[in-house]
């Protein structure tokens, strides 16, 4: 049980990175972008290619499985990943955006979703990948419960991004401008915000947070071309579970996902385990559509 | 020349069944707008429930009614309408984009149940030896097939003739003035969640109709045949075609169809052996690019639709000011 709440917390930080992302586009944007996993899955290959490319050493750090080319690695794949974005929007929804309805957005985004997977299928393969070969032992920190260094990072690195973020939209002028848009997109522009920019800027946020997610869950778990289309349901789940445009609703539903996830597994075959999210999904649309969490504008 | 004629039946057979699961999800989007993103779910589940029903009883199995096929057919389809009627019970009244993430959901977990549910669905492996309908009444399988394709076809007229009357009838020009504009549909008194609810469930019992006469003519269900992919390939068919029309949905399933089955020809004869898995992204790519190069060039598709009041036809009309903010989309 012990073990379960710990995976769970470690899984459901990485939902919370990426159902940031998620919530900010659904929020900013108003569409439901279906390719935002495939950010992760894009993130996470970058990585693994500029490691390769480079054949940087993979000198690991202390205890950990990695060390500083990683974490460079992934500094450049969020810029690539941001790079994806900004192509992505200015060919494809800023083509469509005010001119088709959002529903169109929603199947363009469908579209470039089976593009992007494919194409990191096409380049690095089908079969599962890893960072490095490295192994690792878990160490017993309590009676029933193991952590690997790894998670520890992972998590922590997790939070840390979680409260930048968070920090970002309180305290700056454009977090504020976001938080404007994603309130009222007219009202924001009467006020002089530029739609434009924040729209980029949204883009930006949430490819390079994708772009770390993605690789923390390459860290964690491993690296295959589905990992983004597995994402999806999860992410989707805890961003409507926390309300549409609301950040720390996000990050919360993030846990929640993860934790009943991890914990589902105690009573169900493990099988079904990717089906947990839709469960949740369901419950929530059906008895609490604006979020569990109060003061949200998600819903209707 | 008779291998070729072979062919062709064998293809015409597919691209039926999957004109009858587009028009099925014309019914949902082209004439309702309603986002469908598990449109393989639906295919699957009335696939499955057919082959529960009809299949040879069978040790350690649930199921094998040995029912005669068109009861399996009838169950197959009731089985998809009541998972269209759950997810659309959950969603209908939220944003728009929610039934698309619960459909997306049921997919997956459809995709689930069918490897892991080994009681019902014999796992991996499927269930096979299920019975075709009147088999045994033809001397070679070649000839069968004939006849499979003439019952086909028949079953795609029916199913087309009653949608374009449903469509044109006041019922379906409510689905398209709900698609339109639902505030102005509901202040004229009709309830769009009702009218969803309906085009959602019908639609979906339509690909189960679709998946289930699949069934029939392979004889055996297994996980392979109901993969992610067939969602973005019966999409493709629909925008190709046309949404919001239903010739040019059965054109958009022969042109596709066609596409992805002349790509994977020529790649598998190009491709070595170990390179399968990027063999099959070469043409997953070609149906991604299929969709975003449609939705960007030719929204309307080859054909599209006859009315001139159309929600995907707005590009080469003058928008207003309001519609250039996105708020004003969402509801």
């Amino acid at each position: 049980m012990l073990q379960a709440l710990a995976d769970g917390l470690l899984t459901g930080s990485i939902y919370a990175l990426g159902a940031i992302g998620l919530t900010l586009t659904m929020g900013i944007l108003r569409f439901a972008n279906f390719a935002h996993a495939e950010m992760m899955t894009w993130g996470a290959y970058m990585a693994l290619g500029v490691l390769t490319l480079f054949s940087l050493p993979t000198a690991p750090l202390g205890p950990l499985t990695f060390g500083w080319p990683l974490i460079l690695a992934t500094v450049i794949a969020a810029g690539l990943t941001v790079v994806l974005a900004l192509i992505v929007d200015r060919f494809v929804f800023g083509k469509l955006r005010g001119k088709v309805g959002h529903l169109t957005l929603v199947f363009a985004s469908f579209g470039v979703a089976l593009l992007i997977r494919n194409l990191i299928n096409l380049i690095f393969g089908g079969r599962a990948q890893y960072y490095t070969s490295e192994l690792q032992i878990a160490v017993p920190v309590a009676p029933g419960l193991r952590i690997m260094p790894d998670q520890v990072v992972v998590f922590a690195t997790a939070i840390a991004l979680v409260i930048a973020v968070h920090l970002f939209l309180q305290n700056t002028r454009l977090g504020l401008a976001m938080r404007a848009v994603s309130e009222s997109p007219p009202l924001a522009q009467v006020n002089g915000i530029s739609l434009a920019r924040v729209v980029r800027w949204t883009w930006i946020v949430g490819g390079a947070l994708a772009a770390v997610a993605g690789v923390l869950y390459g860290v964690s778990v491993q690296l295959r071309p589905e990992l983004g289309f597995h994402l999806l349901l999860p992410l989707f789940a805890a961003a409507i579970a926390g309300g549409v445009g609301n950040v720390i609703g996000a990050v919360l539903g993030g846990f929640l996902i993860g934790l009943i996830e991890s914990v589902s597994v105690l009573v169900i075959p493990a099988g079904y385990k990717l089906a947990i999210p839709f469960l949740v999904l369901l419950a929530v649309l059906y008895f609490r559509p604006t979020g569990i969490f109060a003061g949200t504008t998600g819903g209707k | 020349m008779l291998g070729v004629a072979l062919y062709l039946v064998f293809f015409l057979i597919v691209v039926t069944i999957y004109a009858i699961v587009v028009m099925g999800l014309n019914l949902q989007w082209g004439f309702t707008g309603l986002f469908n993103a598990g449109v393989v779910a639906f295919y699957a589940i009335g696939a499955y429930g057919t082959a529960v029903l009809i299949g040879p009883a069978r040790d350690r199995l649930i199921g094998g009614f040995e029912m005669p096929f068109l009861v399996g057919l009838a169950g197959g389809m009731a089985l998809a309408a009541l998972a269209g009627l759950i997810v659309a019970l959950a969603t209908l009244k939220l944003r728009e984009e929610y039934l698309a993430i619960a459909t997306f959901g049921i997919a997956i977990t459809i995709q689930l149940v069918a490897l892991n549910f080994e009681a019902l669905t014999g796992g991996a492996n499927g269930l096979i030896g299920l019975p075709r309908p009147m088999f045994d009444l033809f001397a070679t399988p070649g000839g069968y097939n004939l006849f499979y394709l003439i019952f086909v076809l028949a079953v795609a007229v029916v199913i087309y003739a009653a949608l374009e009357r449903a469509v044109r009838s006041p019922w379906g020009r409510v689905l398209r003035a709900i698609r339109e504009d639902v505030t102005a549909a509901r202040s004229l008194g009709k309830n769009p969640t009702t009218t969803r609810l309906q085009a959602f469930v019908l639609g979906s019992a339509i690909m189960g109709l679709g998946g289930g006469l699949y069934v029939g003519f392979i004889g055996f269900v297994s996980p392979i045949d109901f993969l992610p992919i067939l969602t973005f390939q019966i999409w493709a068919m629909l925008i190709v075609g046309g949404s919001g029309n239903n010739r040019g949905a059965v054109l958009g399933c022969l042109v596709v169809w066609g596409l992805w089955t002349a790509s994977g020809y020529v790649i598998s004869n190009a491709v070595p052996p170990g390179l399968q898995s990027q063999a099959g992204a070469v043409q997953a790519i070609i149906i991604g690019l299929v969709i975003v190069l449609t939705l960007l060039f030719r929204p309307r598709g080859l054909i599209g639709e006859e009315d001139v009041v159309s929600a995907h036809a707005r590009d080469d009309e003058v928008t207003t000011p309001q519609e250039e903010i996105p708020a004003q989309q969402g509801q």
